[in-house]
């Protein structure tokens, strides 16, 4: 089968390093550049027929993006199945929206503690379940997003089922501004993060956190026989993985500027854990490549809207019974002693 | 909070538990009996169980033309019909399952990937599945008429007094047929050859290959005995809650793979006693504190569960009766 993966390393590793840093500001002045691709005659077809698409390439582009990178971490890198990420994008969104709402913090000021609360969360969750394997792991995360969100709808001091509206926008930041008209804003933002999160989880891959996880991941008994403690590093990646899924719910509060308990169902965990095994789970440019694609699809369908899920449906069928290691699967084998020696 | 209600309301919740729980167990023996072969949570399962809830109500709409308006059946015909609306929602359910497995799991695992590819694919014909009702029935609900007059069946204690308990019939229906399928698929699986055959399969895949069995069939066999009890708890659910929905099997199923869980996945007794707690926990848990919390607490006791016996509450007792 053609690994569009290993041939892009090789010619990766071909290049010496001033064609690697061109290469890569250039991919990422294109990528910055996509919010203005719509504007062309010929790129036409871009667009989205309902939402604008500039709306459409922050959420839900980049968002499933941002997050699929996050629970690419505790699914792809250490092989923990979570089924309730949302609950973690739905803690960090409610922390932005209590708290500029009520105590008037700007987006930047929620993002650290929105990030900590889901983290704490993560933490929380993880001590008693991270110790049960695979199948239970799944339908206790599965259990936590569904809490997360009642107690939302049950909590009338927070907006019930009415949510909470009027969340603020980012103010003004290094002369860029938020707010409706501003979309190509927010996509900055997520690409920013995403950047970062690239960078962390390359450097994790190549250090002692990433090699534990892959250990755990391909045998957990193994990895703890040989000296790996196992539940801090699961913790480490479950708690990781809830601080992106946070971050992402605080841009998407100050962006969408209202939540409810609606917007956090089931089927977003399912979604984002659609795109990262629809990519290629463990290499974050399949992951990309699947929240993109994931993301955009059916928002360019939604001419056959009452359809488009059930489009939806088929194409996860026929993708996963063609390819089923993703579009672009990871190395049969990670080169991770090399940068970590 | 009110605990009151638990003492008021004892008997009327017992015995609403008990049928909330015996669906539940038919359902669960899907979940846990194709996890006992494959390993696998069979994530359409939830999607199998609301086609057989259609199946009922399309058979005594279209078929037999009953409505709203018409008098309840007795008797012979009352026999008959029920038990066609209960074989068209076995079958249909039956052989959505069998389709599932063909499309969502047989191709991947020939090619032995990853489980979560095949988690993925069953996610996906799930969604087909839902929305393709969804698109039939233009998003609206259908309600079941019904064929079955509702009465208290037996009483016991003095009617004249409020200390009496009324079991109805449709209730007491659920219980007795419930029970005797699982009695029945427990015996099957322990004694018939091909139970003999799952049950191998599922201790191991490789030697059982070795010994001469036909994996295919004996893992559609399986589908199909898990669709077939699906498809007995669709008929029961919509003979006592008459309506049904595209979308109806989401929380359903998922209340049924946490009994799954609770008793021990993989295991047919476990699913018995876990689907029995979790539907009296859940009404109980309704009558104290609410509706809304319903499922909140039971995640928790879940959680609770897991924490003290990683392997369900029967995971590991009665090892000898895994599927």
């Amino acid at each position: 089968m053609l690994n569009i993966r290993d041939k892009g390393a090789e010619i990766w590793e071909g290049w010496n390093r001033p064609t690697r840093s061109t290469f890569v500001i250039g991919l990422i002045a294109v990528v910055m550049m996509l919010p203005y691709a719509g504007n062309f005659s010929f790129t036409n077809i871009l667009n989205t027929p309902i939402s604008s698409y500039q709306a459409v390439l922050v959420y839900p582009v980049g968002m499933f993006v941002l997050m699929a990178l996050g629970l690419n971490i505790v699914v792809g890198k250490s092989g923990l199945l979570d089924l309730g990420y949302v609950a973690f994008f739905a803690i960090g969104a409610y922390t932005a929206a209590i708290m500029g709402t009520h105590f008037h913090w700007n987006t930047w000021e929620c993002l650290p503690l929105g990030m900590a609360l889901a983290m704490l969360s993560g933490v929380l969750l993880g001590l008693p379940t991270l110790r049960l394997r695979g199948d239970y792991l799944a339908i206790v995360t599965l259990g936590f997003g569904e809490i997360v969100r009642i107690v939302a709808v049950n909590n009338p001091s927070i907006g019930g089922p009415n949510g909470i509206a009027n969340v603020p926008n980012p103010p003004r930041t290094l002369g860029v501004s938020f707010g409706l008209d501003h979309m190509e804003s927010y996509f900055w933002v997520v690409v920013i993060m995403i950047l970062l999160i690239i960078w962390m989880v390359r450097r994790f891959t190549a250090r002692r956190p990433g090699r534990a996880w892959e250990a755990i991941r391909q045998d957990e008994d193994v990895a703890a026989l040989m000296g790996v403690s196992t539940l801090k590093y699961k913790i480490w990646s479950f708690s990781i993985g809830a601080a992106i899924g946070g971050a992402a719910g605080v841009i998407f509060a100050s962006k969408s500027m209202y939540v409810a308990p609606d917007m956090f169902s089931f089927n977003i965990s399912v979604l984002i854990l659609s795109c990262v095994v629809f990519g290629g789970m463990g290499n974050i440019w399949g992951v990309i490549l699947g929240g993109t694609l994931l993301a955009y699809i059916p928002e360019r369908i939604r001419f056959i809207s009452n359809a488009r899920q059930f489009v939806f449906g088929v194409a996860l069928v026929l993708i996963m019974n063609i390819r089923p290691d993703g579009l672009l699967p990871r190395k049969k084998r990670e080169k991770i002693t090399k940068a970590g020696e | 909070m009110n605990f009151s209600v638990v003492l008021n309301q004892f008997w009327p919740l017992l015995i609403s538990g008990l049928a909330l729980g015996f669906i539940y167990v038919l359902i669960s023996l899907g979940y846990t009996m194709v996890y006992g072969v494959l390993r696998l949570i069979n994530f359409a399962n939830s999607e199998i169980f609301m086609v057989g809830t259609f199946a009922t109500v399309i058979v005594s709409r279209y078929f037999f033309h009953f409505d709203q308006n018409t008098d309840p059946l007795h008797g012979f015909r009352l026999f008959y019909t029920m038990g066609a609306c209960l074989i068209a929602s076995m079958l249909m359910s039956g052989v959505t399952a069998v389709m599932v497995e063909l499309i969502a799991y047989r191709r991947l695992r020939a090619k032995g990937t990853n489980r979560l590819a095949s988690l993925i694919s069953a996610i996906g014909t799930s969604i087909m599945l839902q929305e393709g009702v969804r698109i039939l029935t233009h998003s609206t609900p259908m309600s079941n008429p019904r064929l079955l007059r509702k009465f208290g069946a037996i009483t016991i204690g003095d009617v004249n007094t409020p200390n009496n308990v009324v079991i109805r019939n449709d209730i007491l229906l659920v219980i007795v047929f419930a029970a005797a399928l699982f009695f029945a698929v427990d015996r099957f699986v322990s004694k018939t050859l091909l139970g003999k055959a799952i049950r191998a399969v599922s201790m191991s895949e490789e030697t059982s290959r070795l010994m001469g069995i036909n994996l295919n069939r004996v893992i559609s066999a399986t589908f199909l005995i898990g669709g077939f009890m699906t498809g007995a708890a669709a008929f029961l659910y919509e003979t006592v809650y008459e309506n049904t929905k595209y979308n109806v099997g989401f929380s359903i199923g998922l209340a049924a793979f946490t009994a799954a869980v609770l008793g021990g996945i993989g295991n047919l007794r476990g699913a018995f006693f876990g689907g029995l707690t979790l539907g009296l926990l859940e009404v109980f848990i309704a009558a104290v504190l609410g509706t809304q919390w319903k499922s909140v607490t039971v995640f928790v006791v879940l959680v609770l569960v897991l924490l003290f016996k990683p392997n369900g509450l029967f995971g590991e007792a009665v090892q000898q009766s895994r599927v």
